[in-house]
Formats: structure tokens, sequence, C-alpha cells
């Protein structure tokens, strides 16, 4: 597994959202410019796993956005490790992660 | 041994044991179900109720401001502590405090007011980096990472595994070797600022745990100051040893914890949920899984609690506390096993603990030292090292 991810992107729209399986894993959301807005999990507590938040991204943002997903059972880790990359990165969070984040993000070197 | 808890020690465990019943539980209702924290908020009141308590950071010693608990009552709470879901690496999601890394209460008195200090005030935190990718049951041998003098300075290289928490730390004890030819005697413990160049966190390691992960470190020309040895040169691997030994007990308590919660939730389990026209309870092959797991949590619990005796009279406990380590690790994953296997499809989801605390009490196993290296002390200790 790489430590980035990547899965290549796709537009959030209803038919792409209903052809995720239920299961859980992280994901990210872009915009058009391809810079990462979010990234988020579908954890256990989540009713139908990626495809329940994707259609959940979707019915709150609206289409014009992309997406990318990994299935991962561990995904609250994975999903540290991503942030860790992003701000590894761009030296900052993804500008929606700064209200939905570990209470500290920790540092990562990139080789 | 004297079994009866003291009439302070039963209040002590009713009052952890109603904390998590009353304040934890509740709230992981809501959290994920492999959280291992809590909001700030959430956090900050629970730790007001844990200091109302008089049980804040009760590892720390007394001077310190700690509780001054000895090993026997702060075993039991530990058994109690670790009674929820997140118990076995979160217990009680840290509101009862830490006490840091114990080594740096042995750090002189300079080492002490830049890291123990701040620590203890919550101000800094530290990692523990003992084991390498070159093994880490045999750390005294295994370790490669190489610390050379300089002037007044180290230069440390190498890499660490299987390191808990040095991605949010701002220090770490980290292990080098100083002597190549001297095995164990050539170890020194280097207290090293994770915002120095050449500190590096390479990567998160996935486990079977999803918080609480580990990580992967690798120090390139890492230059510490000579001030920054803990200890003396070259006398590393008892601080490390002195550590790993302590850390059995409430180790071991932390996982009879669990097995303890997942046995009453199996035996209130049975009572209600009916097959084939009558209660689980009636049947006796449940009953004896049930019989099963009281065996196993009594055992192991005896044997935890004579360990905590030992260390509490200043008996040597090496032997006691690797039996505790192996006792509780291992009827620990069998309890929570026959519980699991009691409560049918829903044991295996997550709107039940027992999937991550069969997950988790999987690495209790080799966490802290392996139950074969354990087996090799207790060895040791009865027909002595020569043998080996």
């Amino acid at each position: 597994m790489s430590i980035r991810m990547e899965k290549p992107w796709q537009s959030l729209d209803a038919t792409n959202a209903k052809k995720l399986l239920g299961q859980l894993g992280v994901y990210q959301i872009s915009n058009d410019a391809d810079e990462i807005l979010y990234i988020g999990f579908a954890g256990g507590r989540s009713l139908f796993g990626l495809r329940g938040i994707l259609q959940d991204e979707l019915a709150k943002r609206g289409e014009g956005f992309r997406f990318r997903v990994e299935i991962n059972q561990q995904y609250l880790s994975r999903w540290e490790e991503l942030l860790k990359v992003h701000k590894a990165d761009h030296n900052a969070l993804p500008p929606e992660n700064n209200d939905h984040r570990p209470r500290r993000i920790g540092q990562l070197s990139l080789s | 041994m004297d079994l009866d808890l003291s009439d302070e020690q039963r209040m002590l465990v009713e009052q952890v044991r109603r904390f998590v019943r009353q304040e934890i539980d509740p709230l992981e209702a809501d959290l994920d179900p492999d959280a291992s924290e809590l909001t700030a908020e959430d956090h900050e009141r629970l730790v007001g109720i844990t200091t109302g308590m008089g049980l804040y950071q009760m590892d720390v010693p007394e001077e310190f401001g700690g509780a001054g608990l000895d090993v026997m009552t702060r075993t039991l709470l530990a058994m109690e502590m670790s009674q929820h879901r997140a118990g076995l690496y979160a217990p009680c999601y840290g509101t009862f405090g830490s006490m840091g890394l114990a080594q740096l209460y042995d750090a002189n008195d300079d080492q002490k007011e830049r890291y123990l200090l701040p620590t203890l005030r919550g101000e800094k935190r530290g990692f523990f980096g003992l084991t390498e990718p070159s093994g880490g049951s045999d750390p005294a041998r295994a370790i490669q990472t190489r610390a050379v003098k300089d002037g007044d300075e180290w230069v440390i290289n190498g890499q660490k595994i299987f390191i808990s928490g040095a991605d949010r730390a701002d220090f770490g004890l980290v292990f080098a070797r100083t002597s190549p030819d001297k095995g164990r005697a050539g170890v020194t413990c280097f207290i090293v600022d994770t915002d120095m160049p050449g500190f590096h966190v390479r990567r998160i390691v996935h486990t079977l745990r999803s918080t609480h992960y580990a990580t992967e470190l690798q120090f390139e020309d890492l230059r510490v100051p000579a001030e920054n040895i803990l200890g003396r040169v070259d006398g590393g691997f008892a601080i490390a040893n002195e550590r790993l030994t302590r850390n059995r007990i409430p180790y071991a308590a932390a996982c009879l914890g669990v097995a303890m919660r997942a046995q009453d939730m199996a035996v209130a389990y049975v009572k209600v949920r009916e097959t084939f026209g009558d209660l689980l309870a009636t049947r006796q092959t449940v009953q004896n899984m049930l019989i099963d797991n009281e065996l196993d949590i009594r055992t192991a619990r005896w044997l935890t609690l004579a360990a905590a005796h030992k260390a509490d009279k200043g008996e040597a406990f090496r032997t006691e506390a690797a039996m505790a380590k192996i006792a509780a690790t291992e009827a620990g994953g069998r309890v929570v096993d026959r519980a699991m296997q009691i409560h049918g499809g829903y044991g295996v989801t997550k709107d039940f603990p027992f999937e991550r605390w069969f997950r988790e009490m999987r690495i209790r196993r080799i966490g802290e030292g392996p139950n074969e290296i354990q087996r090799l002390i207790i060895a040791r200790d009865l027909i002595g090292g020569a043998f080996h």
C-alpha cells in the first residue's frame, strides 16, 4: 500500500456514489483544480459505509467535486496517515479538516 | 497473600467502576468503535471528575503530586479502568492522567526540569524507542542503531520500528549502541527532541489496532548533546529492562479487566437470549464456556495480584510478572473469544466491543515481550541461566 492515496479520481455524482460498496475505509474530496478539500473516513458507525458517506457528501455539496476511496479496515490510522501526508506536502491540513481532525496531528517525514 | 481487599481498596475499586459505567460507557455509545480519544471538552470534564476523586495522575510518585498508591491497589484499579471498549490501549481515554516515561524519575535535575515536569503538566509527550527492525525480543543484542561521540555531542544513525506515539511526541527515549562489542552492556539511552534535524517519522505501521498505532523512525546524523544521556554511557539496557519488567503487571491487569467485562456481558446475555424455546443459560455447552471463562479469569487474576504483592514487598518479581503476563494475555484472548461465540453474529459486529477486544487482545501476546520470551525468563529463574 502506498503511503499516498493513488486511486483514480471520480466525479462525485449519484451514479458513481451508488456504485460504491458499503465497506469501511477512507476517502478524499477535491475540486476541479485537484486541490484536496477534505479527507474523511467511513467508520464503524456509518450506516452504509463508503457508499453512504459519499452519498451524504454529494447531498451536502452538490455536483462539481471529485472523490476517491480506499477500502480499509484500519480506517482511523489510515485517515491520520493521510492527514499527515497532506500536512507534510502542503504544510497545512485540507481546508475542511480544520474542524474534523485528531486533537494532535503529529509529524511524518516523507522521503 | 491476603485476598481480602482493604476498605480503602474496595472504595477505590467501586469509585472507578462507577466512573467507567456512568461516564465512559455513555460516551462510547457515540464514538467511533475504534476511537481512542475523547473531544477536548469531554476529556477536560472527566479529568475534573478524576481530580475530584483524588486519582488524577495516580501513577505519579507522591513527591511529584501523585496518589501514592501501592502496586496492588494500582493493579486492582487497572482491572477496572480497562472495562470498556477502548480500555485495553486507552483505559478511560487517559482521563486518569499519565505518569509519562517512568525512566525520567531517575533523570538528573536538569533533565527532569526539561522533560519530566512538562510531561506531568501535560505540556510535553514522550515516546519509548527500543525495538528495531532487526528484532524486538532480544533488544540488547538486536540494537543496531549507533551513537558515536563527536565532541560534546553524540551522532545517532539507525532505525526503530513499532514505536507508539513518536509522531505526536515532543521527545523520546532512544536506545542506541555506543560500544559495538559489549552486547547488552554497550547500549545507551538518549533523550531525543523530535524537532531536531535528522529525526524522521517515516511511516505509520498499520496493524490490527487501528488507533494508538505504531510508527517507524529513522535517525540520520541526529546530533544529541551529551547532557541528554539518561543514566550513564553503556547503561541503557538496565533502564529498558526495568521498565519492561515493571510494565508487565499493569499490562496483565488491563487484559484481565477486559476479560472480566466480556464475562459480565456474556453472563447477562445468556439470561435473556433464547434458542429453540429456552434460554442460552440452560444449555450446558454454553455454561461450560462461562465456567472456562471464570477459571481463566480467576487463575490469571491470582497470578497478577501475586506479582503485584511481591513488587509491593520489594522482592524480586521478574518471574511473577512474566507469569502474570502470560496468564492474563492468553486467558484474556480465550475469554473474549468465548464471549464473542456466545453472542453469535452480534459478537462479531462493531455494535459490540468484542471484535475490537479480539483484535487488540491478540497483540498483547506479542507486546511488552512476547509470551515465548516470558517463558524463557521463567525457565531461567527455575533452572538457571547456564542451561540457556
